[in-house]
């Protein structure tokens, strides 16, 4: 054993070793940075590299890039709140409203040092982990996972909001719209009304961007500040680390939370983020902000979601099933190195394995040591005036959507998707229970038919599964006592509601806004009800019961707008407040509107020059010479970007009727 | 449709017809200074995504002018998608070329609506065959192959990604064979049915030759797993003969033979061999679009058999691809043939078969 680890430790700290590492390290924060790219984006990029290398070398290269992905994400989630991937929806929470306080830097800081911690406590947990690993891998079964998905669902308690019906509401939509496509069981699609896109279900990427990142954007173009309101950044990256040192212990928590769920698979990574938010919100007795800037709320999503990585090595080291998307691209650079993945990599090829999971430890600390250092000059970037900040957002935001399935319904989802966030912070329906709802749809769904095929409705009395009913009752009275919103803890002593009941009319006539919105949830509801009619029992039954669920809620609310006191919960609406210095709300969205329409007619690059063309002047207020420079430095960069990875830009009808040249095309 | 289908091959077998007749001049095919965009209709990172990433570099260094080769991902729709977009967008200039798959083959050969691509119009350059092992566990009382038809007396259950993916080939041949299996679908990957397998949840499985040498043989070996079959390789005269990553393993057709005294013949045979070809024997397959010059075809064809020589290629290739050549010319020609081409009989038979027992609606 001694001499394994320590011909590991040799390979690893070889100069030529850490050499390659940084390599990866660099290339995947230039592309982890550029939102929606991701590893993908990275792999290809390497691809070319890795012949010709000694299989060490390239694995480092590999795990460079890997490992630095999730910590580079962190910079659009908190400076921008556009959420960089999965990994880092939950950061975007408090992470954002930090960067708006004007404590971006502090904020960061945070994040990466929780991210190293993570990345560290996930390599020290796998290095015991990794020898009583596939037993305990084989103990989850899908009825196992079933119950840990919801486990994932009951989160819904914590992050609903300050009204319960609401963010279950919201919750069903997510379930609903994450049963668009085909059925699990049956293979059925569902709810796809002839479009093609719908065929494969929403990707998570656009609901993602759609919900957190465009209904920011839209608001903030709404005044012209800066992203921190008061123009200042605040304490700086140091408080970022004392911050860590006060919370060392939620870190570490989340960290072993990170490494155990990445390990498991087939939840995947998805949810790790949220299980890490809801826990800290939950633990956080003392004077929590959740919602507003908590900087727990940073620490704890970031240091699960890198140890999730070092988790998500052991599925696919040991049996080649990824957890995670930056897993499946690891996985395949594995294979082509030559190295099969199986149960070798425990016995024969322990070493190896040790080689990687102490070089995604290395890896951790190099990366998020060049973030920190980047973190004070990039949070600069907070105190642009926000009007000249927006169409570049835009542009990236479009060029992240793209690359979902890089096709042009792409950015039209992420308009719909970006339609539906707005209204849901207008009429505070809480976000993260949609997306919570969303991407356990067919987790759930999944699982339980499994689980009932391979044991029958006896699955519940597992040991497994009664453990984790257990922890998902305990979380859920825990999430009773501490529910969290964009506007921040919901307080006991708010959910008196003695206000004045008006009379039905006054309160349509009032409240018809949020009304109707209510109104157009229950029509999804009942169109996926609708749908699931025509279905085969197997491919019905799940959308059935989330539908009908969802109506109840639904319907609810909806009684509670007609008749409910004004002060209820239920009752929210932004825009019933008349905020002086504010544009309409449409005033926003109309610009991503104009990108999208535009790309429409004629493809991705000749709508952006004529966005950036428009939008200066007319919004920006920008003079001749500021528009040159920034439209030809936003169009160089996304040229540069798309001309590495060899992308092609959406076209629109002018290239459907002409054949372009690249970029045109 | 059928009006413009005949409109295309009539002006590809003028334009042949014309090839015939000029000149040979020897038209020097260079790729100098180009980009060839090579369209996986699949994600980054899956078993056709690696197949074209290990192939790519080789392409470059022997295709004429060495251009450089990029693997462009078009995933969606089940790989309708990026096929349908190479349908109508790629030009016959050599500098795009696709790579298809089984989940490519099959929804062409059950007709699913959403597919607007025809292999026939297309120019077959390269072929690469896979193969599988389907196993059991020692818990069916079953030790070795002999014992097959103690499997018929047992209900069994099997892992599927679903009755349309690869996974048809294993319920066609179960079928053939009068084994009774129940299939839980939803599984994202033979790895996860691996698992499942190893979990007790499956008592039969199959894995591609490579997984199953680094995963299931281990299993064999410990007394956990018994290999039955194999998925058979395709000889350049259409036979199904023996795969040589597992000599010792009869083919599917042999079993059958045990079985019954006599070959397997009729229907539900043709059905399983159509699709059993189409998803392994012709696997993956390299295409250049309808009314490429015959010359950029032959370049590629050359291009092929040079990195087939190439002892780096010979190196690297087991690894990563497993023990099956990579064929160009005849060879190609015969596994393409053979792996999209059903008969409407066969076709109808499987169609129904799924809408029948599988709730699988194709649609119009």
């Amino acid at each position: 054993m001694v001499e394994i680890f320590l011909s590991a430790l040799t390979d690893i700290l070889s100069l030529q070793h850490i050499g390659f590492m940084l390599g990866g390290v660099v290339l995947g924060l230039m592309v982890g940075i550029f939102p929606g790219l991701g590893g993908i984006a990275g792999l290809s990029m390497l691809m070319p590299f890795l012949y010709g290398l000694d299989t060490v070398s390239a694995l480092a290269l590999l795990i460079g890039l890997v490992a630095v992905i999730p910590t580079s994400d962190t910079f659009a989630s908190v400076l921008m709140g556009i959420p960089g991937s999965s990994a880092s929806q939950a950061t975007v929470l408090d992470g954002f409203p930090l960067s708006k306080q004007g404590q971006a830097a502090r904020a960061l800081s945070a994040a990466f040092f929780s991210s190293l911690v993570g990345g560290v406590i996930g390599a020290i947990i796998l290095t015991g982990f990794v020898l009583i690993a596939r037993p305990l891998i084989l103990a989850f079964s899908s009825a196992e996972l079933f119950m840990l998905s919801i486990f994932g669902l009951s989160m819904v308690g914590v992050l609903a909001g300050r009204s319960l019906v609401k963010g279950l509401s919201a919750c069903g939509l997510g379930l609903v719209i994450g049963s668009i496509g085909g059925a699990p069981a049956t293979g059925e699609f569902r709810m796809v009304y002839g479009v093609d896109y719908l065929y494969d279900g929403v990707p998570l990427v656009i609901v993602g961007l759609g919900l957190f990142a465009v209904p920011e954007i839209v608001d903030l173009l709404r005044r012209d500040r800066a992203i921190a309101t008061d123009g200042r950044l605040g304490s700086g990256w140091i408080e970022g680390i004392r911050d860590w040192g006060r919370n060392w212990w939620l870190s570490l928590r989340c960290s072993g939370i990170g490494a155990v769920i990445g390990s498991i698979p087939g939840l995947g990574g998805t949810v790790v983020d949220w299980i890490a938010y809801g826990h800290a919100v939950q633990s956080t007795k003392k004077d929590p902000k959740f919602g507003q800037g908590d900087i727990r709320g940073v620490i704890a999503p970031e240091s699960a979601n890198n140890a999730k990585e070092g988790g998500g090595l052991l599925p696919t080291l040991m049996f080649g099933i990824p957890g995670s998307g930056s897993m499946a691209i690891f996985l395949a650079g594995m294979v082509l190195l030559g190295i099969q993945p199986g149960p070798g990599m425990v016995s024969n090829d322990l070493d190896l394995t040790y080689t990687i999971i102490w070089s995604l430890a290395l890896a951790n600390v190099l990366g998020a040591g060049l973030c920190i250092a980047l973190a004070l000059p990039i949070s600069r970037l907070t105190l642009i005036p926000f009007p000249l900040l927006a169409p570049f957002i835009i542009m990236v935001i479009c060029f992240a959507a793209f690359q979902a399935t890089r096709i042009f319904e792409d950015l039209f989802a992420l308009l719909i998707f970006g339609l539906i966030g707005i209204y849901m912070r207008r009429f505070g329906w809480p976000r993260p229970a949609l997306l919570i709802g969303f991407v356990l749809a067919t987790q759930a769904e999944t699982y339980l038919y499994q689980a009932v095929q391979f044991y029958g409705w006896d699955f519940m009395w597992r040991t497994g599964v009664l453990i984790i009913a257990g922890i998902t009752v305990g979380s859920v009275i825990l999430g009773m006592r501490a529910r969290i919103d964009d506007s921040g803890p919901v307080t006991r002593e708010e959910e008196v509601t003695d206000g004045p009941r008006p009379p039905v009319a006054e309160a349509i006539r009032r409240r018809y806004p949020q009304m109707l919105f209510t109104l157009a949830a229950l029509a999804l509801f009942g169109a996926a009800i609708h749908d699931a009619l025509g279905k085969s029992f197997l491919g019905q039954v799940f959308p059935l019961l989330a539908g009908s669920v969802a109506v109840l809620f639904g319907g609810g609310l909806l009684l509670l707008q007609l008749f409910g006191r004004d002060n209820a919960t239920g009752l929210y609406d932004t825009e019933a407040v008349r905020d002086e210095d504010a544009r309409p709300l449409w005033s926003g969205a109309i610009w991503l509107v104009l990108l999208v329409g535009l790309t429409w007619l004629v493809g991705f690059i000749l709508a952006l020059l004529a966005f950036f063309l428009t939008y200066l002047p007319v919004r920006a207020k920008a003079g001749p010479v500021r528009i040159v420079v920034l439209t030809g430095f936003g169009l160089a960069v996304v040229l540069v970007m798309a001309n590495a990875l060899n992308l092609n830009f959406p076209g629109g009808l002018l290239q459907d009727a002409y054949r372009l040249p690249w970029p045109l095309r | 449709m059928t009006s413009r289908r005949a409109a295309y091959l009539g002006s590809a077998a003028l334009a042949a017809a014309g090839m015939a007749f000029a000149a040979p001049a020897k038209a020097e095919v260079s790729f100098e200074g180009e980009t060839i965009e090579w369209i996986i209709p699949f994600g980054t990172g899956g078993g056709s995504d690696t197949w074209a990433r290990f192939n790519a570099p080789f392409m470059s260094e022997h295709l004429p002018g060495n251009p450089d080769v990029v693997v462009v991902n078009e995933s969606g729709g089940g790989s309708t998608r990026g096929t349908n977009l190479f349908t109508q967008r790629a030009q016959p200039d050599g500098l795009t070329i696709l790579g298809t798959s089984g989940s490519t083959q099959f929804p062409y050969l059950l007709n699913d609506p959403r597919v607007q691509y025809e292999y026939q119009d297309w120019e077959v350059v390269m072929v690469a065959p896979t193969g599988g092992v389907v196993y059991t566990t020692p818990d069916t009382g079953v030790e070795s192959v002999e014992d097959i038809e103690a499997l018929q007396e047992i209900q069994l259950t099997y892992a599927s990604q679903g009755a349309t993916s690869l996974d048809l080939v294993p319920m066609l041949g179960f079928d053939l064979l009068g084994l009774d299996v129940n299939y839980v679908f939803g599984f994202s990957g033979r790895g996860d049915g691996r698992v499942a397998f190893e979990r007790g949840e499956t008592n039969i499985d199959y894995q591609t030759s490579s997984a199953y040498l680094a995963n299931v043989e281990p299993m064999v070996e410990a007394g956990e797993a018994v290999p039955l079959f194999t998925w058979g390789v395709l000889d350049e005269d259409g036979e199904m003969q023996r795969d040589p990553t597992f000599p010792d393993l009869p083919t599917l057709e042999e079993v059958y033979e045990m079985m019954h005294g006599e070959p397997p013949e009729g229907d539900a045979y043709d059905a399983y061999r159509a699709f059993n070809i189409a998803g392994f024997a012709a696997q993956k397959m390299v295409f250049l679009p309808e009314g490429t010059d015959e010359e950029i075809v032959e370049a590629y064809r050359q291009a092929f058999r040079d990195i087939f020589e190439d002892p780096d290629y010979q190196d690297s290739v087991e690894d990563v691809l497993g023990a099956y050549e990579q064929v160009t010319d005849d060879a190609a020609m015969a596994l393409f043939d053979a792996g999209t081409t059903i008969s409407d009989d066969v076709r109808e038979r499987v169609v129904r078969m799924l809408e029948d027992d599988y709730d699988v609606d194709l649609g119009e």
